[in-house]
């Protein structure tokens, strides 16, 4: 009779003997460095581990099951507080040294004078993360309505798998070619045409321009499926009132797959915010408020790309990385609540 | 019944096909004014594809081709060149499960209002407000005219359905088995509004139950494998039929 439930296994004897042998095993290893004795207790642990295995009944397995599930989700959460507590106790050394205020609204960021006010990173990061998606959300909506509901099924069908690639790519890619074409397109015709000359071709808007274009494919692949999802017999009802395509898309459509579309914006945004090494190749690198979107900036996330190898020989430094680290921790996190308390409401709002 | 009745609908040679399989063949029919026709068969046979056809919402699917002409106030609209809405507007669409638009219960009925009147907000609500009382759903919803459309139970969505319909003043009222999705109780409101409303549309209901048709049609068509097999008069039809395969699904044999 296989044992049914965890305590009847311990019951079993064999499982006695296993769980011996694995301590014995380890004994042996550590105790006194024997690793043929060691070997032995562990390949007789194994044999027994997997004959209990197969004799086990269903329902046994069942409860394993569902407490390694249990164990996998609590430990996801748990590394949640976790790396919030890591942040915490990482950013006390700087917070003891300096006040939260210089350290939040004083512009000079000069690690080797001790100084770590992160104002101008902040209102870059903030410039930056509007900008890109200022660019990105109206551009991939279109085409996201385009190809869910204007374009023939063929066109859908080629177009589809490369939007899911682009959005794959990882970011260093795109921060490449952003170095290799944007940053001479800005330094040498569009910042010009905007009356700056003096431009590097480094700049924040450079920083944008890549975020924008990192940020479309996310946005029309998670826009799309919910599109898809709005049912035709809506689309019917619209069409039926004597509404045009247009009317149905953006009175119908687009509540019905709102809180889909809002859930892609809010996860572009989070892309954007938080994007490092790509920004970090074409923003310039400079802890300072250009004076035109055409000047160099320096964003939190590639602040800490920029920094971290200076680490070892400013030792406050890390204290203050990981405190930047932290803010872009809590901005995420405050934005996600948000984004979740706006979904709730919007689906129920337009629920069809 | 008045056979001085003028033809509403008529269809010549119609065929449809889906992703080249024949769906509807050679349909000819005649579906009178003001009165309720109702389009019978078995499940498959291509009811829902004709009524579709009548209104030219088929075509917003993959895969359709059209042939033939349908002829609605002496109009074919299927030739180029015509404006859809205006044909859509004509006609109310009622489908098997109510589609509440995403948007309050006064806004679902408005919605039709906005696209085609220009009224201001006391004519938008006098409106509204004649279009629930003739669907019978007016005391029900007086009170919550601003919550969300998709609070109401599936009958009072599938009243709200019809006085949407009905608030764009169409000709005709098209119905894709409306009762289908809904209680017995329900089910018979809709029937009797639907009795009612033939005084002022042209109803064409899409039904497979028998007894449905035997209860409200004036007129009835049979399909039977994408062709017409008869139609004519509902006494006549279910008194008098004349073709065996409509004899032999009357009397259940064929489904």
């Amino acid at each position: 009779m296989p044992p049914r439930t965890i305590r009847g296994m311990l019951k079993n004897k064999l499982v006695l003997v296993g769980i011996l042998s694995l301590f014995l095993s380890f004994i042996f290893l550590f105790l006194f460095s024997n690793f043929f004795l060691f070997a032995l207790f562990l390949i007789i642990f194994i044999i027994l581990l997997v004959y209990n295995f197969i004799k086990v009944s269903r329902k046994l397995y069942d409860a394993l099951g569902t407490r390694l599930m249990l164990l996998a989700t609590v430990s996801v959460i748990f590394l949640f507080f976790l790396l919030l507590l890591i942040l915490i106790n990482g950013s006390i050394n700087i917070l003891s040294d300096q006040s939260l205020s210089d350290l939040i609204f004083s512009s000079t960021w000069k690690p080797f004078s001790g100084k770590f006010g992160l104002f101008a990173v902040i209102v870059d990061t903030l410039i930056v993360t509007a900008i890109s998606m200022v660019i990105a959300v109206p551009i991939s909506l279109l085409s996201a309505i385009y190809i869910a509901e204007y374009a023939p099924k063929k066109f859908r069908n080629i177009v589809r798998p490369f939007i899911d690639v682009l959005a794959g790519v990882p970011s260093v890619v795109f921060g490449l070619c952003a170095l290799l074409v944007f940053v001479p397109l800005v330094r040498d015709d569009i910042a010009p045409f905007f009356g700056s000359n003096i431009s590097s071709g480094f700049s924040l808007f450079t920083a944008s321009l890549i975020l924008s274009i990192m940020v479309f494919p996310i946005i029309i692949s998670l826009c799309l499926e919910s599109f898809n999802s709005v049912p035709i017999a809506l689309k019917e009802a619209s069409l039926s009132l004597g509404a045009t395509k247009w009317e149905t898309v953006k009175k119908v459509i687009f509540r019905a797959a709102g809180p889909g579309v809002l859930a892609a914006i809010f996860l572009g945004f989070g892309r954007a915010f938080g994007e490092t090494i790509a920004v970090s190749m074409v923003i310039g690198n400079q802890e300072l408020i250009p004076k035109s979107l055409f000047g160099p900036g320096q964003t939190l996330a590639s602040l800490i790309a920029s920094n971290y190898t200076e680490v070892s020989s400013i030792p406050i430094l890390a204290s203050a990385l990981i405190f930047v680290a932290l803010i872009l921790f809590v901005v995420v996190l405050i934005f996600n609540l948000l984004g979740y308390f706006v979904l709730q409401r919007a689906s129920k709002r337009w629920k069809y | 019944m008045n056979k001085s009745n003028t033809i509403q609908i008529e269809t010549k040679t119609l065929n449809v096909t889906i992703h080249n399989n024949p769906v509807l063949k050679n349909i000819d029919i005649q579906i009178p004014a003001k009165q309720l026709t109702a389009i019978i068969g078995p499940s498959g046979c291509g009811k829902t594809t004709l009524l579709k056809s009548f209104n030219r919402l088929l075509e917003i699917q993959d895969g359709i081709k059209i042939q033939g002409e349908i002829v609605v106030d002496g109009i074919n609209i299927m030739s180029s060149g015509l404006n859809v809405p205006d044909i859509r507007k004509k006609m109310g669409l009622i489908s098997q499960k109510p589609y509440p638009l995403p948007m309050s219960i006064f806004e679902n009925v408005a919605y039709g209002l906005r696209i085609h009147h220009d009224k201001n907000a006391k004519e938008l609500a006098e409106a509204v407000q004649n279009c629930l009382q003739e669907v019978g759903l007016w005391n029900e919803v007086k009170d919550r005219m601003h919550d969300p459309a998709s609070r109401l139970s599936v009958g009072q969505q599938q009243r709200l359905c019809l006085a949407r319909a009905i608030a764009v003043q169409p000709e005709v009222i098209l119905c894709d088995e409306p009762t289908s999705a809904l209680d017995p109780i329900a089910a018979q409101q809709i029937e009797k509004l639907l009795l009612k409303l033939k005084k002022d549309f042209t109803v064409i209901l899409v039904t497979h139950t028998l007894r449905q048709a035997k209860r409200v049609a004036d007129h009835v068509i049979f399909l039977y494998f994408g062709k017409v097999i008869e139609q004519g008069p509902a006494a006549e039809f279910f008194n008098n039929p004349k073709n065996p395969e409509t004899k032999a699904y009357l009397a259940g044999e064929i489904s």
